[in-house]
């Protein structure tokens, strides 16, 4: 178990963190974003609920280093017509939990719930969203190994969803 | 019918090289489509392995309406529509599951999963009641072609072998990608909703003109060999098959790079276990021939697409207002196959896919533009000129050309002057 002291730091350092992934999302800067993973991270959207099997069953997006690195590099063409304008977006983040502070492998479990205003051409949209992360400690920096992102309606027909949610 | 002139209306609509802004975009003729299209047509609903056992069901859909599909005790599929005979309730709540009957939540009639009215409740008061009048409403038609199970309202019409008519073999090619010779939709699906008018859907599913602009940034950042099969210089083809099939047939591009999986991006070193039962299943030359030529890019009409690696089922739900649905082909005995099937068609459809993402934007785009009525027309008139009939007698043209969207409107209008 940390120290009080010492997890009120570590729950500070991922609050920054998630704030800052929060504003690079936002603000398209994709090549920032993408620093922000760990060399083996896997980013995740399921469909159809929480607790699919991603090797069995489609997911929204289920991408490993190499496709995450292909989805910006996509968006960074400027000729992914679907971010070509890009959406005007804001997110909200909150209810930050540290869900497992030292597991076995060191890296760090947190979950915060999302609510993010999308402005594009087809309209102005509200999507809303649980977050599941594995933090690791890299070089001295937080960095992402695992992002889940359990959309609250991912069992319906959704509109596309082409920024980084 | 205009009687002053005999011209029909939908003869001002449609014309052989171009059609009317409005049909995208009309109130009217959309309830109209409803109606002459997809309550009477054959429409594609599920398939077989989606209901596997006795007593499984899963919920699919024709245009608004819900439908069940259900494998009653005796094994037999069937076709019903998801409302309560008594006053009209959801009978079935839940997207897919195992049940010999469901049971109205509202006044708790019951009904066996092959539609029959078993029991209502205090069925006192209920004297005289002939029970068989008031089963579950179903398709009225039902028949599957090599597992694929399609719907039709009408009494009377065509058999599915012949509304499919030459586009049936595309099935054929498709399956026998299989060791066993059979499909399985057993990875769930992505919803993909877009505002946009069904038809921009199903004439893109073979336009092969857009790719090469539409998916640019993919393919400029890609290692994919897809953008080279929709180049001016391709010897692919698109090809109209009639009754609103239509083709983009890729074959003449894999058969000279003469490479089994080549289709696929892929190749037999990478698949061995794949290869070897194939080569099992058919002997060695056809196993090749089936590994070059790859599965087929067809839209069978009015409403399943089959993209090489994955399904598309088009739903409507109004005028400006439908659902993609989308998932991988798994083919029976393929699990290495199967897994690569999933991860690239993961990546590319849905919501948030490579392709598909840009391509709901062209129909969004297209949607919002045809609102404005000057010019008034979409002229489809590419390749008009050089289409030539095929050694079956089918209409193909080059890959870029409108061959399919002209196919897609000449049925369309059959089908809507015969209402």
């Amino acid at each position: 178990m940390l120290s009080r002291e010492s997890s009120a730091t570590l729950m500070s350092a991922i609050t920054a963190f998630l704030y800052r992934e929060a504003r690079l999302q936002d603000e398209h800067q994709y090549e920032a974003w993408e620093k922000l993973w760990t060399d083996d991270g896997v980013y995740w959207v399921p469909a159809n609920g929480a607790d699919i099997d991603p090797e069995r069953q489609m997911s929204i997006i289920y991408d490993n280093r190499s496709r995450i690195a292909l989805r910006v590099r996509q968006l960074m063409t400027g000729k992914h017509f679907t971010q070509t304008p890009q959406s005007n977006l804001r997110r909200l983040i909150s209810n930050i939990e540290l869900m497992d502070e030292q597991p076995d492998n060191g890296d760090i479990a947190v979950a915060s719930n999302s609510l993010i205003f999308e402005s594009s051409l087809r309209d102005d949209m509200l999507w809303a969203a649980r977050s599941e992360y594995r933090l690791r400690h890299v070089d001295g920096e937080l960095r992402m190994a695992s992002k889940k992102v359990i959309l609250v309606n991912n069992d319906k027909a959704i509109y596309t969803l082409s920024f980084l949610v | 019918m205009n009687m002053m002139t005999g011209v029909s209306p939908w003869e001002r609509l449609i014309r052989p090289d171009r059609v009317h802004g409005s049909l995208y975009t009309d109130p009217e003729i959309f309830e109209a489509e409803l109606k002459n299209i997809w309550y009477r047509t054959w429409v594609y609903v599920g398939h077989e392995s989606e209901v596997p056992n006795a007593n499984d069901y899963v919920v699919k859909s024709i245009g608004p309406q819900s439908v069940i599909m259900t494998r009653d005790e005796q094994g037999k599929v069937n076709l019903l529509l998801n409302r309560c005979s008594h006053r009209g309730n959801q009978v079935c709540s839940f997207e897919r599951g195992n049940a010999r009957s469901f049971t109205c939540p509202f006044h708790s009639w019951t009904f066996a999963n092959d539609g029959r009215l078993v029991g209502y409740a205090f069925p006192d008061g209920y004297e005289g009641q002939d029970k068989s009048q008031l089963a579950l409403g179903r398709v009225t038609r039902v028949e599957s072609y090599r597992g694929f199970v399609f719907g039709s309202f009408a009494a009377d019409g065509p058999t599915l072998k012949e509304h499919l008519g030459g586009a049936a073999e595309t099935i054929d090619r498709l399956v026998r990608t299989s060791p066993e010779g059979e499909v399985e939709i057993t990875a769930g699906f992505l919803k993909h909703r877009v505002k946009a008018n069904w038809k921009f859907i199903l004439e893109n599913e073979c336009d092969g003109y857009h790719p090469a602009f539409v998916h640019t940034s993919i393919f400029g950042v890609a290692d994919s060999m897809i953008g080279k099969l929709y180049g001016g210089t391709s010897t692919a083809l698109t090809r109209d098959y009639g009754n609103g099939h239509t083709e983009i047939d890729l074959r003449p591009e894999f058969r000279k790079r003469d490479a089994p999986m080549s289709w696929f991006g892929t190749s037999e070193e990478r698949l061995p276990d794949y290869t070897a039962r194939m080569k099992t299943a058919y002997g060695d030359t056809a196993a090749r021939e089936i590994m070059i030529d790859g599965t087929p890019h067809v839209m069978i009409f009015p409403n399943l697409f089959i993209a090489e690696i994955q399904m598309f089922v088009i739903q409507p739900l109004g005028v400006d207002d439908s659902v993609q649905h989308v998932t991988a082909l798994q083919f029976k005995g393929a699990p290495d196959l199967n897994r690569r099937l999933r991860q690239q068609t993961m990546g590319s459809v849905g919501p948030a896919g490579f392709l598909l993402a840009d391509d709901s934007e062209m129909y969004e785009r297209c949607h919002r533009g045809v609102l404005a009525r000057n010019p008034e027309w979409i002229f489809l008139g590419r390749g008009e000129k050089r289409q030539r009939q095929d050694e079956l007698g089918f209409t193909v043209g080059h890959v870029t050309d409108e061959v399919p969207s002209r196919g897609i409107w000449a049925h369309y209008r059959k089908l809507m002057e015969a209402a």
